[in-house]
């Protein structure tokens, strides 16, 4: 059941994905100003402790609750349905939230419903779906997440042995090729020897095939694995008894493996105290915010104990070049894994490039495996 | 792709023998416990949720105990009680098998789910591994052949309940049940009687399969672990013909061709994988289409089962 809705989420994703490209666009709508402590409302479509996308809300709902000193309400395991609307209301009604973060792609159209309804209250959903002619109280946000496995991948490169690392994607869509280019890239910035392997298992998070692909890059040589599954944790664990180092997706994943752990790629959705300060207040918010380190919405997880200190900086001053928008992700001259050049010489793609991004068909060269989707 | 070649072919090869023996074990088991259940005449659709509960609960008792075996025992005695629960509501006059199952599975992978919530961080002890590759040195034969003593103990298990079905008088009497129930009764046979043990053993096979993902592989509890195991190996008992030899063959054949998709996708063949994935299912659906008839019913189908009906 959990498959169904999480297909739904990305679905409305990519039937979106052009709108992406619309960059922020700013609201200072006419609204009161809350002088009490606000009460902010968090819900999940699965549970919140998944070592995955809802634990990487929860742990942003803690840190927006103590940053805004908002009082925190949640709601686990609410269906894409009809059923988040009821959700909504009871915590808008018998709570008295004033800004809400339903957190599942597939709950955007109700959430477009319900924002007419309430317009005092502030609906903040993780997506990127907002566009103009959409109430003025809704803000959709989304990470650039191939920034942190660019990160995760110059600490790949720097630390595999057999030059082999290996990339497990649930499905062929553009941002997972993209986190896989982002992976590869760094993983040969640092060392071009680097040939990157990619499985698409085919399902959204499904322990069996997960653990499956692990199980079979490392046959392949692969000592280095990332997982951008669902719930990585089957991923990571797999990856840890089989001796070789994983990095992780979402949220932090050290505790689960404590010998191999390099870093991960995560969300910093406690960016969304912004809002609830910006709404308390009455200042001015973006509608649409899309971004990577240089906007705040990614991080990186804490360093494994495995990794040395030439690697630890080699990472953070690829994330600092990130923030400060020295380092672009795509940059001439640049081949696909078919001999096709992608960009020219000289030829640079702006970070924030929603445009690019979505379109990407291609895996870059270094990267065994094809996506199939058609080439324009 | 340059990759291909001779190496390519047989890493294939070795990744899918890998993943049969490693994927296998759940379908096995909970086929051997169905095979039974449906020779005293009863179908168990429930298994799915049995599976998860006796996932969940031999999660819960390594982690209490610290042993995983004792792990294995607790899933084993839980999903004998499921399959107790099953029997005795179809013992109800007019209480339909089929629709009991169905709710089962439903009920029984929620209430997993919902007790399941606090299993979801710790790490209980794991299964121990067999290395029946210990006389190579190459390390990717060494992995494909690391199994779980469960996965001997259900290869010893099917011929041993074939043997029970055919030789000893309670496999008599539970064949007699499962094919007519009208010559049991007439024996004096208790037919709820055998046919609750029955499920309840079918039960305690599904737990085990539920442990041995939990607990050897993949090896953690997560809400969506099973992904429909206790379902196809209803299936694979048709399939198997109600054979607990053919079983093991079924589990072992299903399993090789779920691990299809990512073996050729690691060599690089990553073209079509969903149509690999499909694999496992499509080869079901032809084998069970080219030994089906429309003359006679499904040999070795006990004809007490109400699909036969």
């Amino acid at each position: 059941m959990t498959k169904q809705h999480n297909r739904t989420r990305r679905q409305i994703l990519i039937g979106s994905g052009s709108l992406m490209a619309a960059g922020s666009f700013l609201a200072a709508a006419p609204r009161p100003v809350f002088a009490t402590p606000m009460t902010v409302g968090f819900i999940y479509e699965g549970s919140k402790d998944d070592f995955g996308w809802n634990q990487s809300h929860a742990v942003g709902a803690r840190k927006i609750a103590k940053e805004t000193g908002a009082k925190l309400v949640e709601q686990e395991k609410v269906p894409e349905t009809a059923d988040v609307e009821r959700v909504m209301e009871s915590m808008i009604q018998l709570d008295g939230a004033q800004v809400l973060f339903p957190t599942s792609f597939g709950y955007w159209p109700f959430i477009l419903k319900l924002a007419a309804k309430y317009p005092k209250v502030l609906f903040v959903h993780a997506g990127g779906l907002w566009k103009q002619g959409d109430p003025a109280n809704v803000i959709s946000y989304r990470g650039y997440m191939e920034e942190p496995h660019y990160c995760c991948g110059i600490a790949a490169g720097m630390m595999t042995k057999t030059n082999k690392i290996g990339f497990v994607g649930p499905k062929p869509l553009y941002f997972i090729f993209n986190n896989c280019n982002g992976f590869t890239l760094g993983a040969r910035s640092v060392n071009p020897k680097v040939t990157s392997l990619i499985i698409i298992t085919g399902d959204w998070a499904n322990p069996v095939k997960d653990a499956d692909a692990v199980n079979n890059l490392v046959d392949q040589g692969c000592d280095v694995i990332i997982s951008d599954s669902d719930a990585p944790k089957v991923s990571i664990e797999t990856a840890e008894r089989r001796g070789v180092h994983s990095c992780g997706y979402h949220t932090d994943l050290s505790s689960l493996a404590p010998k191999g752990f390099v870093t991960g790629a995560e969300w910093n959705w406690a960016k969304g105290a912004d809002f609830v300060k910006a709404w308390q207040t009455g200042g001015k918010y973006p509608n649409l915010l899309i971004g990577g380190f240089k906007q705040d919405l990614v991080a990186i997880s804490p360093f494994g104990r495995s990794v040395p200190d030439a690697v630890k900086s080699a990472v953070l001053k690829a994330r600092d070049g990130f923030t400060n928008d020295t380092l672009k992700l795509y940059h001439g001259p640049l081949k696909d894994n078919e001999d096709h050049l992608v960009l020219k010489e000289g030829e640079v793609i702006a970070n924030d490039d929603s445009a690019f991004k979505t379109k990407v068909n291609f895996l870059v060269e270094g990267t065994q495996g094809q996506t199939g989707l058609k080439k324009q | 792709m340059s990759v291909g070649g001779d190496i390519g072919v047989w890493s294939v090869l070795l990744a899918i023998v890998g993943s049969a023996l490693r994927v296998s074990t759940p379908y096995l088991f909970v086929s051997l416990g169905e095979t039974l259940t449906e020779k005293s005449g009863r179908i168990n659709l429930g298994l799915e949720g049995t599976l998860m509960m006796g996932a969940m609960s031999g999660y819960a008792v390594a982690l209490g105990t610290g042993s995983p075996w004792l792990g294995v025992l607790g899933a084993g005695v839980t999903g004998a009680a499921f399959g107790l629960l099953h029997a005795g509501l179809c013992s109800l006059p007019r209480v339909n098998d089929i629709a009991v199952g169905i709710a089962l599975f439903i009920f029984g992978t929620g209430f997993a789910v919902y007790l399941g919530k606090p299993l979801v961080h710790p790490v209980a002890p794991r299964l121990p591994d067999i290395d029946l590759g210990f006389w190579s040195s190459l390390p990717s034969l060494r992995a494909a052949l690391q199994v779980n003593a469960l996965l001997i103990i259900g290869i010893l298990l099917a011929p041993a309940m074939l043997w029970i079905l055919h030789n000893t008088r309670w496999g008599l009497k539970l064949r007699t049940v499962g094919d007519s129930a009208d010559a049991a009764r007439a024996l004096g046979y208790s037919i709820n009687g055998v046919r609750a043990t029955a499920t309840a053993i079918g039960g305690f096979f599904a737990g085990v399969g539920g442990a041995f993902l939990s607990l050897y592989y993949p090896g953690a509890w997560t809400e969506n672990l099973s992904s429909g195991q206790g379902l196809m190996a209803v299936t694979l008992v048709i399939f198997a013909r109600w054979n607990p030899i053919n079983c093991v063959f079924a589990a072992l054949l299903f399993g090789g061709a779920s691990a299809l998709g990512p073996a050729l996708q690691a060599v690089g063949i990553t073209s079509n994988y969903y149509l690999y994935g499909a694999a496992p299912y499509v080869l079901t659906l032809v084998l069970l289409i080219r030994t089906s008839s429309t003359k006679h019913r499904l040999f070795g189908a006990p004809s007490e089962l109400s699909i036969n009906k």
